[in-house]
């Protein structure tokens, strides 16, 4: 067991990077992802790290530059936020597409206009049907360990496919946090060198990125979408590896005292930690909620989810994104549209939270249990005219 | 005295390993595909070739067949120079690392000049200021003419495209071909040349210049394009000549900031001969060709000086 280190989690999340030795970072700063590709560059200047920094000039580059690398052979890394991340928009895709597991360190950020810097998980969830693996972070911990485990998981030969490692800006990337290292040895036992399937060589020249005639499209694209169904897998078996080695377990879907309670949160990201902690404070109150933290969202872990929802009647979904004229927010569509094509009897509930950094409070979520609670499906003063309510909206 | 015969001795000391091969899609009489296939006989074997959305991407490559026999890689239009900082970037790593032998691997861009002066600008200018160590190619047929001849900021003046026609309120493309080689040359890059295919043995020795500066270097190549000229296809040679000929699109070097005329077509025809026949300028008036030519004119003294030509 290693000593744990109190650090700022965006150093820790380079540090990751570091351990997992990456080959070649190219990245653009945005806030708040700033301080981690700030403390790779100071890792590869002062020889810490042996890998090649390129200083692109804009995100779109970074991922392209990430694509090229990666092609090559080398294991590639990157971060970007919020606006970085929808410049970056049109790459991502292509990143799927051509099978580089690229691994980035996504830092949630709102998107412009109203312009604002801080967290919520509108970038995300613009990219959240780019192909890419994503898991959500809950602390610094995860953090580190997940970018760890990314690599292994992406470059898995029966993956082969970017991963996003999603943090919440400010709220996670700038806290400090008791972070617990592996050691160097431990993680090149755990993560051995990229073997790449394919790299652009002139000894075995392959092209890469062609363009495919409808009658081949469908199937390049149906043998990308197997690949990340599939990648669960995977995904699970990395997890237990790296808790068999590390001791720390992961899962797809944890759950926090979803026993004693049919009324269950589902939320993303750092959030979670509010709300058990509004669950320790109902349970003072005698009141029994539970949580269900959804660690992987891309793929989807269906399986895992279903089990969790198991003799639950009541589900509040938090997320942390606008709806932009959807019916709902993206999460409460993946788990509606579960929950229905299981023929679940299960009551649903959409709350949009903490947009561009809006606080969430504990005593918010006791709000909404109680109002799922007492009256689930009943139509709160907030949505009106709409399937979701907005915490907290004034006016 | 130079030898008499000194272009068929040339010819003998072009490479016959040909790495764009026969089966693919380009037009008939394209010079684009034919300045790529000579470029790539002057870069050789070790040579990864990074290329950009456009008509060489889309010709060459439906799968499963290729026309490359070089490694190759596209990405999108734009982003052409990045990806290759990226393979760059990895090639230098995994040499220092020894997980790949020690070799010298030429990355070489290809864009055109849509995905080089517009879209791809931003990208190629950053690639250039971080002296990556690659070539990058501009294969410039003065239009987009993959999406069926659109304008490009690369389309001469007066030029009819399908989305610069000339009408009642318009003579065509209204503003002045950018300049790409001296946007290029003004990041201080160690090499920058213009080339034509009309030209094979001028264009093969810059690509071997190229190939041998440590840093990055920019070619821009006029690649005539017979379809989006409106000429008969038989005449992209030809035309490249008197593009040539008439100081249109002069040959010259920019070595280390040393500009170097690498020929000299004076006395410079007349730029009637060239605009005369293409189709895209067909609806040219005397006065419009006599501004054409005082533009060309200066054009061309000013590059004269810069060269050091009297």
């Amino acid at each position: 067991m290693n000593a744990k280190k109190g650090i700022e989690v965006s150093i820790a999340a380079s540090i990751a990077a570091k351990l997992a030795r990456v080959e070649v970072v190219a990245a653009y700063p945005i806030t708040p992802q700033t301080h981690i590709v700030e403390h790779l560059s100071e890792l590869v200047a002062n020889g810490e790290l042996d890998a090649t920094y390129i200083n692109v000039e804009s995100e779109h580059s970074a991922m392209s530059a990430c694509c090229g690398s990666s092609a090559a052979g080398a294991r590639t890394f990157t971060s970007t936020s919020s606006q970085g991340l929808e410049l970056m928009h049109e790459i991502l895709f292509i990143a799927s597409g051509m099978r580089f597991p690229i691994v980035m360190a996504t830092v949630n950020r709102a998107l412009s206009a109203p312009l604002s810097i801080w967290g919520d998980h509108s970038d995300v969830m613009a990219a959240r049907d780019t192909g890419w693996i994503m898991l959500f972070c809950e602390n610094g911990q995860e953090v580190v360990d997940s970018i760890i485990m990314a690599f292994k998981i992406a470059e898995d030969r029966r993956v082969l496919l970017p991963l996003m490692v999603n943090l919440d800006g400010f709220s996670l990337s700038h806290v400090i946090e008791p972070i617990e290292f592996p050691s160097q040895e431990e993680v090149d036992k755990f993560l051995p060198p990229y073997n790449p399937l394919y790299t652009l060589h002139p000894d075995k020249p392959v092209t890469m990125g062609a363009y495919a005639m409808p009658e081949l499209y469908t199937e390049a694209k149906y043998a990308q979408e197997m690949a990340i169904v599939h990648s669960k897998e995977v995904i699970v078996k990395v997890m237990d590896e790296f808790g068999k080695q590390f001791g720390r377990y992961y899962k797809p879907v944890e759950t926090y005292n979803t026993e004693n309670t049919d009324v269950v949160f589902i939320a993303l990201g750092a959030i979670n930690e509010n709300i058990e902690t509004a669950i320790d404070r109902l349970k003072e109150e005698g009141k029994e909620a539970g949580l269900i933290n959804l660690r992987l969202f891309r793929p989807f872990p269906t399986k895992e989810l279903l089990f969790a929802l198991k003799g639950k009647k009541r589900v509040a979904v938090i997320e942390r994104v606008m709806p932009g004229g959807a019916t709902n927010g993206p999460l409460f569509n993946e788990i509606s549209s579960l929950v229905h094509s299981n023929r679940m009897n299960i009551s649903i509930e959409d709350y949009i939270v903490g947009l561009g950094g809006r606080d969430v409070l504990p005593e918010d979520f006791r709000d909404i249990f109680d109002e799922i609670k007492a009256t689930p499906g009943k139509r709160t003063k907030s949505k009106k005219d709409k399937n979701f309510s907005v915490i907290g909206v004034r006016g | 005295m130079m030898l008499p015969s000194i272009d068929i001795y040339a010819a003998n000391t072009v490479s016959r390993e040909e790495f764009a091969v026969s089966g693919h899609r380009a037009c008939q009489g394209c010079a684009e595909i034919l300045a790529v296939r000579l470029a790539l006989k002057a870069f050789g074997r070790n040579t990864i070739m990074v290329m950009a959305t456009g008509c060489m991407e889309i010709i060459s490559t439906p799968l499963p067949t290729t026309d490359w026999k070089l490694p190759w890689i596209h990405v999108a239009f734009e982003n052409a120079a990045a990806v290759a900082s990226g393979v760059e970037s990895a090639l230098k790593i995994l040499m220092e690392k020894n997980k790949i032998p020690r070799k010298d691997i030429n990355v070489v861009t290809i864009g055109g000049d849509g995905g080089t002066s517009d879209i791809g600008l931003q990208a190629l200018s950053g690639a250039l200021e971080r002296g990556h160590k690659f070539t990058y190619i501009c294969v410039d047929n003065e239009a987009y003419m993959n999406t069926g001849i659109q304008r490009s900021s690369s389309t001469p003046y007066g030029a009819m495209t399908t989305t610069t026609p000339p009408g009642k309120k318009s003579i065509g493309q209204s503003t002045w071909k950018k300049d790409m080689p001296k946007i290029a040359a003004a990041h201080n890059i160690p090499y920058v040349a213009t080339a034509c295919p009309s030209y094979p043995f001028d264009l093969l020795a810059k690509i071997k210049k190229a190939k041998m500066v440590y840093g990055p270097s920019y070619i821009h190549v006029l690649s005539v394009c017979p379809t989006g000229w409106r000429i008969p296809s038989n005449m992209a040679i030809r035309y490249g000549r008197l593009a040539v000929e008439t100081g249109i699109f002069p040959l010259y070097e920019i070595e280390n900031g040393e500009y170097r005329l690498t020929y000299n077509p004076e006395p410079l025809r007349q730029v009637g001969d060239y605009l005369n026949g293409q189709g895209r300028f067909r609806h040219l008036t005397p006065e419009t060709i006599s501004e054409i030519r005082e533009h060309v004119n200066a054009d061309w003294e000013r590059l004269k000086h810069l060269c050091g030509v009297k």
